[in-house]
């Protein structure tokens, strides 16, 4: 990489841990959405 | 429906970070260095055009009272802020050899996709302030299309002022300034983020949906029979 090696690596693991986070992020979301829902499933059903 | 944009998108993600870091021959000016262009330039693409789907998605909502629109924008804002500070983080990383400084306060490109980077903050930040979601939805929405003039203030900057930063590379008058050899890469590096942005959003969007509709019963319905 003619000496600029430590830049561009950089920079390319920076957006792999860019995408990692963000897709890490969308299903931690997603897993708290449904664990909320189904917590208000279970009280809903023992009020009952 | 998000396998059809994640598999196309790590394709033309690997082709594209495969031919733009071996095959693709070296500037003239910026040796090897230049190579940064392929992650820096699709990231700042994405800032802009996730702001502009999140600003238009916000007045949609705003205007036509539409629900989902608002679900849009607040998807969209967690992963605009990521490649806002990774299109800050890589140019940063890019000026060090090039410039010769991380930072210069006085670059019309920086700091217009700084402010950008603190728009996204402050649009979450309201969205997290204000429990009633009715109320968030609108007072986030008036924020994100204010800071909308934000965006042509980004991609022109570096014409209308005297800036560090290289002038347009793709989108300019006699087409782009690129051999085709490094061009091709880019693109494909620029489509292949909008498609695994576009799995993002999904991913993103189904979730909010979800929680604004937690209390319905189609929702109940369909949490419970993917349970049974």
């Amino acid at each position: 990489m003619g000496g600029y090696g430590a830049y561009v690596w950089t920079c390319f693991a920076m957006t792999v841990v860019v995408f990692v986070i963000c897709e890490w992020r969308a299903r931690l979301r997603q897993r708290r959405v449904y664990r909320d829902i189904e917590v208000r499933i279970k009280a809903l059903g023992d009020t009952q | 429906m998000i396998p059809w944009f994640v598999v196309p998108g790590l394709f033309l993600v690997a082709y594209g970070a495969y031919a733009g870091l071996f095959v693709a021959p070296m500037d003239y000016q910026q040796g090897d260095a230049f190579r940064i262009i392929y992650v820096h330039v699709p990231s700042a693409y994405l800032s802009m055009m996730t702001y502009m789907i999140m600003a238009t998605s916000a007045g949609i909502g705003l205007i036509w009272r539409i629900k989902l629109a608002h679900a849009v924008a607040a998807a969209a804002a967690p992963i605009g802020a990521w490649f806002t500070f990774l299109a800050l983080a890589t140019g940063s990383i890019w000026g060090k050899p090039m410039w010769g400084t991380w930072w210069e306060w006085g670059d019309p490109r920086l700091t217009s996709e700084l402010i950008m980077l603190f728009l996204y903050f402050g649009y979450m930040a309201l969205r997290g302030a204000i429990d009633d979601t009715a109320k968030a939805d609108k007072s986030s929405a008036v924020l994100a299309l204010v800071g909308a003039v934000n965006v042509p203030i980004i991609h022109f900057s570096v014409e209308w002022w005297s800036s560090l930063h290289q002038g347009p590379t793709l989108v300019r008058k006699g087409g782009p300034a690129m051999d085709t050899a490094m061009l091709y890469p880019l693109l494909a590096m620029i489509l292949g983020f909008t498609f695994l942005f576009g799995a993002l959003l999904l991913r993103r969007v189904r979730a909010e949906v979800l929680y604004r509709e937690r209390r319905t019963r189609w929702v109940r319905e369909m949490i419970l029979s993917k349970g049974t």
